[in-house]
């Protein structure tokens, strides 16, 4: 049977719809899954993302360690910041991407996907043989909810003992929410303003119903799953599984300026990387927009307009809410990759006509993050 | 979920609404349910003569997309436009506006009466 959240019970009230993902029942949606995109977009989305993984390192040689096992260079996060990350395979491929938080000068905090958690935290233990850190897979220490969107800042400071308009991009702080202790990050995968807050399980039902009376008169809404997949993609954020596996390396991704060469120890996978930078990808990661109103989807090919070869394949596809045509991104072959290039995909055996676009399909207007 | 008692219903969540030889179908709302925010529909034109059991179209939510099977033999005699035009209708209201084509039966149907379908539903 799949995992539950703590959240469970408050999901089931809120009448959500329930899917299968990564060994956890998620919501799916709670109303209309386009509803809770536009209500991210123009409001706030409230999202129980704690089947998410965290592990953490503790010990003075906690971010050498991270160095050599993650392609970014964690010693040099500052405490209090966050930085996008990957670890991958000797031969470059990617095995997860990470966002790691360095909360003390030797305590980093890692967040993995929930389908990936165990093979990081086995890999970093590993990796990290020799180095004064200890290494423990803390998933089920934390919940973790963000609420997203233009209204989010304004949602989180009226509760708050932090003074969130200080909190910049990227950053985290200890706090409260509602007198709970909380960890405050201002992080997110849609593309709007927002916040993911890591609590303790049991305060994770406290957390979730303060945050949603702070937000009700700002239009905050219980978002599901299905949202934060539209939301990422319009946002152009590569999805681990779709766009990102052990078969590319982060310079097919568009991704190459993650990984940091200059090392005292080197890092793992770091020759094979240097090949890829040097040789150039051979396939690169695109945005397409579909002049059709059938959707690209996962999987399917896309097509040389002229000769009818396949040149790449589409790994994320939806209609897009906000810009109201299908969006699709795909990997194709580099020669084809320029923006502008006309090319077709083969939805379910009609030849749909796309256009590639540079990504992000969506960006926000910069200025809302203020509170 | 409520099942009208009213229709006849196949295992692919569609809903036939038979009078005479003459039935107008929609897809159920456990089948727009599952689908999630509905945004395109494909239905065939006017005209086609569909094969009971076989693909007659396309339903596209902004989660996955689904094929609409023909419930039974016939020729499309009509579509709904409304439908095409604004396809969330069929989140809204799938047994009512929601329809989606109407079709000359040539053939009775092995089709599911609501406690049959409803029986269906409870099991998935």
């Amino acid at each position: 049977m799949s995992q539950r959240t703590p959240l469970h019970e408050v999901h089931r009230q809120l009448a959500a719809t329930f899917t299968d993902f990564a060994g956890w029942s998620m919501p799916v949606r709670y109303t209309s899954e386009i509803a809770e995109h536009s209500a991210v977009r123009t409001t706030a989305g409230l999202f129980d993302l704690s089947h998410m993984g965290q592990i953490e390192l503790l010990g003075p040689e906690a971010g050498v360690a991270l160095d050599f096992a993650l392609v970014g260079r964690a010693s040099k996060i500052g405490i209090g910041r966050a930085r996008y990350t990957m670890i991958c395979d000797h031969d470059g491929g990617i095995l997860d991407d990470l966002v790691v938080y360095r909360l003390a000068d030797q305590h980093y905090l890692i967040v993995a996907n929930a389908s990936n958690t165990s093979v990081v935290h086995a890999l970093l233990k590993e990796r990290a043989t020799g180095y004064a850190t200890t290494i423990r897979n803390t998933s089920s220490d934390w919940s973790l909810i963000a609420v997203q969107g233009p209204a989010a800042a304004a949602i989180v400071d009226e509760i708050s003992d932090l003074d969130v308009a200080k909190l910049g991009y990227y950053a985290i702080d200890v706090g409260t929410l509602d007198g709970i202790d909380v960890l405050l990050a201002r992080t997110g995968y849609t593309g709007e303003d927002g916040f993911e807050v890591y609590c303790a399980p049991m305060d994770s039902e406290a957390i979730w119903m303060a945050l949603s009376a702070s937000g009700k008169s700002r239009g905050l809404v219980p978002a599901g799953l299905a949202c934060r997949d539209t939301l990422r993609l319009e946002a152009g954020m590569p999805l681990y599984g779709q766009e990102l596996s052990r078969d590319v390396t982060p310079f097919e991704a568009g991704l190459g300026r993650v990984v940091v060469f200059d090392k005292a120890d080197g890092f793992v996978g770091d020759a094979a990387l240097a090949r890829r930078r040097d040789d150039g990808p051979l396939q690169t990661l695109v945005g397409l927009k579909s002049l059709g109103r059938r959707s690209p989807r996962t999987g399917y090919h896309v097509l040389d307009p002229a000769s009818g070869e396949q040149i790449g394949r589409v790994t994320s596809g939806a209609p897009s809410p906000t810009l109201g045509y299908p969006i699709a991104i795909a990997y194709v072959s580099t020669a084809f990759g320029a923006t502008g290039s006309k090319l077709v995909v083969d939805v379910r055996g009609v030849h749909e006509d796309v256009e590639v676009v540079a990504l992000p399909f969506y960006r926000r207007n910069t200025r809302s993050l203020t509170t | 979920m409520s099942v009208p008692t009213n229709l006849k219903y196949t295992a692919e969540h569609e809903w036939l609404d038979i009078q005479g030889d003459i039935a107008t179908v929609g897809i159920t709302a456990y089948a727009a349910d599952a689908l999630g925010d509905i945004v395109y529909v494909d239905l065939p034109g006017v005209g086609t003569v569909l094969q009971g059991g076989e693909p007659c179209g396309e339903i596209e939510s902004t989660k996955s997309v689904s094929d609409l099977h023909a419930p039974a033999d016939g020729e499309v005699t009509e579509i709904n436009d409304a439908v095409v035009e604004e396809p969330g209708v069929l989140n809204l209201e799938p047994f009512k506006d929601g329809w989606l084509f109407r079709m000359r039966m040539s053939d009775s149907a092995a089709l599911l009466d609501a406690a049959e379908y409803q029986r269906l539903t409870d099991s998935q």
